[in-house]
Parts: C-alpha cells; sequence; structure tokens
C-alpha cells in the first residue's frame, strides 16, 4: 500500500518537474528551424559576377536527374543578345517540383555550378500546374548593377562556355 | 502560438457565418491515421512534440475514416492499395479535404512503373499538393496552411 502511493508519487512529481521545463516545440510559421548547410532544397539558376548567366543549356542536369523533373531547350545566342558564355544559351528552364526528389545531381552533373539546391522547402501547391517552376522563378537577381540579360557584348569576349578549372585534380 | 492566434485577431463576433464555419472548420481539421510509406515517417514526425501539429487543432489522427476530416496521403499509392484508398475516402464524411504528401502522392514521383499510380488525383480530388522526397515535417506544416488558406476562400455556395 505505502509502495503503491510511493510509486504514484514518484510518477506525479516527474510531472510536476516536466511543466517547468522549457518546451521543445518550434512554433514553425513564425520561427523557423536554422537548416543544415547541406541541406538541398529549391534550385536556383546562378550568375557570374559580370551578370552573364552560368546555364548554357546543355542539359546534362535533365540527363541526370532520376525523376525527369528538369526541361531545358537551349538556343544559339550572338554577341548582341548575349545571355550566357558560349555559343548557347537555356531558352526554356522548367523544373516541375512534384517530381524533383531534391537528390542533388543535377548539382552535381552542371558543368559550370549554374544550377544550385539551396535552402527553400516551403513548397506546397493547389494545382498541379503551379509546381511547374520556369526560368524566371529560378534564375536569381541580376547581382552586377546595370548588366542585365541578354545584352550587348564586345565580339569575341565570351567564346568560352565553360570556364576554366582554378584546379584539375579537383 | 499557431494559426489560432492569427484567426482570433479576425473578430469572430463582428464576422459573417461563412467566415465563422470556415474558421471553425480549420481548427478542427482532424486527419486520418492513414499512412503509405517513407512520407508518413514524416507526417509522424510533423504530429510529435518537436513540430506539434497540435497547434492547428490537428492532434487527433483518427483511426477511423468517418470521424476524420482530412486525408493526408503520405507515401506511394500502389495499384492494389488504390482501391483501399478510394474507399477510405468515400467513408470519410463531408466537409473532406486531401493533401497529397510528397512526390510521389502527387505524380507518382521516382516511380515510374506499372505497380505505383501516377499521381492521387487519378483517384481522390487534390486540394494541396507538397513537394519532397521526403517532404520536412515543415513542409507539410506549410502544406497544412495552404490549405487552410484555401479552405477560408470557400464561400458559402460551394459548401457541402
Amino acid at each position: 500500500m505505502a509502495n503503491g502511493v510511493y510509486e504514484m508519487m514518484r510518477g506525479l512529481w516527474q510531472t510536476f518537474r516536466s511543466a517547468w521545463t522549457k518546451p521543445v516545440t518550434i512554433q514553425y510559421p513564425e520561427v523557423k528551424r536554422q537548416v543544415s548547410k547541406r541541406y538541398r532544397g529549391r534550385h536556383a539558376l546562378k550568375r557570374y559576377a559580370n551578370g552573364l548567366e552560368k546555364c548554357i543549356g546543355c542539359s546534362l542536369c535533365a540527363a541526370a536527374c532520376p525523376a525527369d523533373a528538369i526541361f531545358v531547350e537551349a538556343s544559339e545566342q550572338t554577341d548582341e543578345n548575349r545571355y550566357s558564355p558560349g555559343e548557347r544559351y537555356a531558352s526554356t528552364y522548367e523544373i516541375n517540383y512534384l517530381r524533383c526528389i531534391f537528390c542533388g545531381l543535377c548539382e552535381d552533373a552542371c558543368p559550370t555550378e549554374a544550377i544550385v539546391l539551396e535552402d527553400n522547402y516551403e513548397l506546397s501547391f493547389e494545382t498541379r500546374e503551379s509546381a511547374i517552376y520556369t526560368k524566371d522563378m529560378l534564375l536569381d537577381a541580376v547581382s552586377a548593377p546595370n548588366q542585365p540579360t541578354p545584352r550587348k557584348v564586345k565580339p569575341g569576349s565570351f567564346n568560352r562556355s565553360v570556364p576554366e578549372m582554378k584546379d584539375p585534380v579537383d | 502560438m499557431g494559426i489560432e492566434q492569427k484567426a482570433a485577431n479576425l473578430g469572430v463576433v463582428t464576422t459573417t457565418l461563412e467566415q465563422v464555419v470556415n474558421w471553425s472548420r480549420t481548427n478542427a481539421m482532424w486527419p486520418m491515421l492513414f499512412g503509405l510509406a517513407c512520407c508518413a515517417i514524416e507526417m509522424m514526425a510533423a504530429e510529435g512534440a518537436t513540430y506539434d501539429m497540435s497547434r492547428f487543432g490537428m492532434e487527433l489522427m483518427r483511426a477511423s475514416p468517418r470521424q476524420s476530416d482530412l486525408m493526408i496521403v503520405a507515401g506511394r499509392v500502389s495499384r492494389k492499395m488504390a482501391p483501399v484508398l478510394r474507399n477510405l475516402y468515400d467513408q470519410m464524411p463531408d466537409p473532406k479535404w486531401v493533401i497529397a504528401l510528397g512526390d510521389c502522392a502527387a505524380c507518382g514521383g521516382v516511380f515510374n512503373n506499372y505497380a505505383v499510380m501516377q499521381g492521387v488525383d487519378e483517384l481522390v480530388p487534390v486540394d494541396v499538393y507538397i513537394s519532397g522526397c521526403p517532404p520536412r515535417p515543415e513542409a507539410l506544416l506549410h502544406g497544412v496552411i495552404t490549405l487552410h488558406e484555401k479552405v477560408k476562400k470557400e464561400k458559402l455556395t460551394t459548401w457541402k
């Protein structure tokens, strides 16, 4: 009998004590948990420091994609209308976020490091059509001032589509 | 706290019937205890203490479809499971909503084969699709908030 009361009081003491501890709940929409450095969320298409797009429309990301989420269409470009270095640029770039599994193989496949998976995970849609992100939605804003794409450049200044490797062993 | 405090700012006393009913629907939307694959693990994590879906009035996972308002299709639906899923949906009382959690429920994901349904919207009308493989618990909560926004926009004429 006394032992039973003791055990019950011990349990109640535990309950009482935990009432004063700090709650572990993260108040999600207001407070957001820091994602890990290696977290793979929504993609972004990057630009060089001079404002040109890194993506050259080679479709290697689409070939690497295990879920067939990426669609790339490349077009020819000239020095009058330059989007990216080299001969071609991505005129259409679409990612279907209801197919993408955020594996990061596109990031590995990209020869110019144009596509990067960033830390946005808030992707919910009311229709399937709205899950297809176009190039305008994915492309980063122009970092260099007054250097939008397409733009006119000096002929012959951006002939190499893939930048030279700083460290070929890497 | 969660969405309930924001909803309280609407001024419940002065609002219309439409808003009152939509508010009450969003604040007690009981999901069905129904997990199919790995996304269900994330759904469990969202129900746990760290993310705590009870802040959105969803702490009760009903094991019976007759007591639930929301079906979270968590995972890929195999063709063998498809009639079961439809049967469960038919047993739910109106009003009812469906969230397709994750890529597989939304459109088949990587499983482009004969055994898996290519999107659960072939079976049931889906209200919100959540991207991710599997989505984070936060992504599920974001989907729930998206659904709440959708429910709040519902009109008297379209009520079931």
